[in-house]
């Protein structure tokens, strides 16, 4: 036996943590830590970005009191990610294709769907899927829209669709699919313009991100499918949308896929069904990323500008508000769904023994 | 009208639908320049080129979310499973997401893409090769499930699957693949996706299969001809949907019926046959339901198949054993 050792796998290992620092523009003390990207937005640029977070914080505190007094199905609670979906989402252009999870239904309705939509996708209603955007509905499947973003950059490309990509989102969790390698090294292998993101935001439902994986980083997943992939300020919406606007910018020059790991936190529960974080968090956990909140670091710079203030803040929330409780209202008046129409949309052609079911529910619901 | 295997019959399908329809895509493990494990994508590549017949990386999920994703952009995606036991491995692209796609979306986005699979025992492949799936596969709203028994079936039903907007997992079965030849039509026909075919007309006793056991069934209609007893045999053709209305026609005349599969017994295509009969036909019968399936085990691979899978000799045991009751 040699004295040297043939590899020194250790040396390996300690390598793999040799990673750049998340990109950012703006940190949590509202200090710019890249100047020359803070100076491409304009200060209407910085209000859209500040209005947008405004508007998914206000979607967020409405919808969860929707939920609290039982008018709404299943949904993900989104305070705490403002920064990494509104600054993503906001890259994206309308032709492009939105492949969107459980807890980006945020993204789905900047991307086109009404709010109406949104809350009736929640009830299950067949209505809330029949949005006008270029999107699938939330995907529940963890990693399933990684696989079938795939397929759409594919078809992009087949189609010759210029400027245009797929956004697709998937969580922390997520990335430990087998899903999620697959879909990225279908992309890979077919240079299919798709913008992989994950949002990392700490925890799936309760398992902490270090229980994941051992990958020091989630970005470095899509290094072995030879796809560029970068960790971003998840509560910095400036260094967010630059980052996907680089990537978008990149892959419609006619790249491949591109990779972007969000660092975020999702400040309230998983879902809206009875997780409760106190079960695996601390306050002391918690405090910091509270303090990392997307919307104050902005809001500082805002008004240090001049550019913002508290009362147009709560007139922005008032407004907001009104709104999705019109868009309730509007939800709660579409007509229920019919057993005899679920079957019917089942198949093209009904079945001939479908044929016989749908006219038995239709004799019961025209009673 | 030529001579073709099972196998140029499904060859002959994909080139007429890849010649008649620009957005029909093949795909899969080695389909492309190898033109598939069996031959069956052979020639295709060369002649519509690597943009419309492509090979896969080695991932069942991801060749399935392609065709989902293709779908959603306009194509219409023809994948192959190179094996039907590695459908497991894409069972949520299968019945969480294809087959989910017309109703999610009440047909404003669908998903016609057809899933091509070889199965079937006796050709005495590895394990996870053979295995009769459509049980587990027949229990998923909004998915076809068509599994032809000849050449000229195989064809029809194909060229159907591809024209249809629904997903349609289309099973090829392994030993008919070379074992079997008819007359072709040239060209481009269909046969219908919920009609059963009546293969052998009969007043006796209704043997009902699909699949590899219709040829089974046919043997045992010869064998008791020659002692004047007279079956039906009814080629399911897709077992999903069943055709119930050919079989209790049938079971009118005959009063006696057999169903006859490959697959394990437990809660399948035909459990799923002998309910409908006891829904809507039971009073035409004047003998219990007969059944002919497999074991109730794992599906044994390699030699294990002789001893398991049932074959005439069984079928015509428990014709038999109808008939006298």
């Amino acid at each position: 036996m040699a004295n040297k050792p043939i590899v020194d796998f250790e040396a390996i290992k300690n390598d793999l943590s040799n990673v750049s620092k998340p990109i950012q523009v703006l940190n949590e003390n509202a200090e710019i830590t890249d100047q020359e990207v803070f100076d491409t937005f304009s200060d209407d640029d910085l209000v859209e970005f500040m209005k947008k977070m405004v508007w998914e914080r206000a979607l967020h505190d409405q919808t969860m009191n929707f939920s609290r007094q039982g008018r709404m199905g299943f949904y993900a609670p989104t305070a705490g990610e403002e920064a990494s979906e509104m600054g993503t989402v906001l890259a994206m252009k309308k032709q492009d294709y939105l492949l969107p999870a459980y807890r980006d239904v945020p993204q789905l309705i900047q991307h086109g769907a009404t709010v109406t939509e949104a809350y009736l996708w929640s009830r299950g209603h067949v209505v809330g899927n029949k949005f006008k955007a270029r999107s699938m509905m939330p995907q529940i499947i963890i990693g399933a829209a990684y696989v079938e973003a795939a397929g759409v950059g594919l078809g992009i490309k087949k189609n010759k669709e210029e400027d245009t990509i797929a956004f697709t989102y998937t969580g922390d969790g997520g990335t430990s699919q087998g899903d999620s390698y697959e879909g990225m090294n279908f992309a890979g292998a077919y240079q299919a313009p798709v913008l992989f993101i994950v949002q990392n935001n700490g925890f799936a439902i309760s398992t902490p991100r270090v229980k994941q994986t051992a990958a020091p980083t989630l970005a470095q997943k899509a290094v072995a499918a030879g796809i560029p992939s970068v960790q971003v300020d998840g509560m910095d919406i400036l260094a967010c949308y630059a980052v996907a606007k680089a990537a978008r910018d990149y892959m419609v020059a006619g790249n491949g896929p591109v990779m972007i790991e969000t660092l975020t936190y999702r400040f309230g529960a998983h879902s809206s069904a009875g997780d409760d974080p106190k079960r695996y968090r601390t306050k002391d956990q918690e405090q910091p990323w509270f303090e990392k909140d997307p919307l104050i670091r902005l809001r500082k710079v805002l008004e240090d500008k001049g550019l913002w203030s508290e009362e147009q803040e709560d007139k922005l929330i008032d407004e907001y508000k009104a709104s999705f409780k019109e868009a309730i209202k509007e939800a709660d008046s579409v007509a229920p769904d019919k057993v005899s129409d679920m079957l019917k949309r089942t198949f093209e052609i009904p079945t001939p023994e479908m044929k016989q079911e749908i006219d038995k529910f239709e004799a019961k619901e025209s009673k | 009208m030529a001579k073709k295997t099972y196998i140029q019959a499904i060859t002959d399908a994909l080139d007429i639908v890849l010649e008649d329809d620009p957005k029909t895509l093949i795909f899969g493990e080695d389909v492309g320049k190898n033109g598939g494990v069996f031959r069956t994508t052979q020639g295709l590549q060369e002649k519509y080129g690597e943009d419309r017949v492509f090979d896969t990386p080695l991932a069942e999920s991801g060749i399935l979310g392609l065709a989902t994703g293709l779908g959603l952009t306009g194509w219409r995606p023809i994948p192959e499973i190179q094996f039907m036991g590695f459908s497991f491995e894409a069972v949520d692209q299968i019945a969480g997401q294809l087959a989910r796609m017309r109703f999610r979306f009440d047909g404003l986005k669908n998903a016609p893409v057809t899933i091509r699979t070889p199965y079937g025992g006796g050709t005495h492949t590895a394990e996870m090769h053979a295995d009769n799936l459509e049980n587990f596969f027949t229990g998923i709203p909004g998915l076809r499930v068509v599994m032809p028994s000849n050449p000229y079936d195989a064809k029809g039903l194909l060229i159907s699957s591809v024209e249809n907007n629904d997903p349609v997992l289309f099973m090829e079965n392994l030993k008919l693949y070379r074992s079997m030849k008819d007359d072709i039509p040239d060209g481009k026909y269909s046969v219908p996706l919920d009609k059963a075919n009546v293969v052998r007309e009969g007043n006796d006793i209704t043997i009902v299969a699909y699949g590899a056991e219709v040829n089974e069934a046919l043997k045992v209609a010869d064998t008791l001809a020659e002692k004047n007893i007279s079956v039906e045999v009814i080629d399911l053709r897709t077992v999903s949907p069943i055709d119930t209305e050919t079989i209790f026609k049938s079971i009118q005349k005959t009063h006696k019926v057999v169903i006859v599969q490959e697959a394990q017994k437990m809660a399948g295509v035909g459990a799923q046959v002998a309910s409908a009969i006891a829904e809507g036909a039971i009073l035409s019968l004047d003998a219990p339901v007969g059944r002919v399936a497999a074991p109730n085990s794992v599906y044994p691979f390699a030699l294990g198949e002789d001893i398991w899978i049932p074959r005439a000799k069984e079928i015509e045991e428990k014709v038999n054993e109808i008939l006298n009751y």
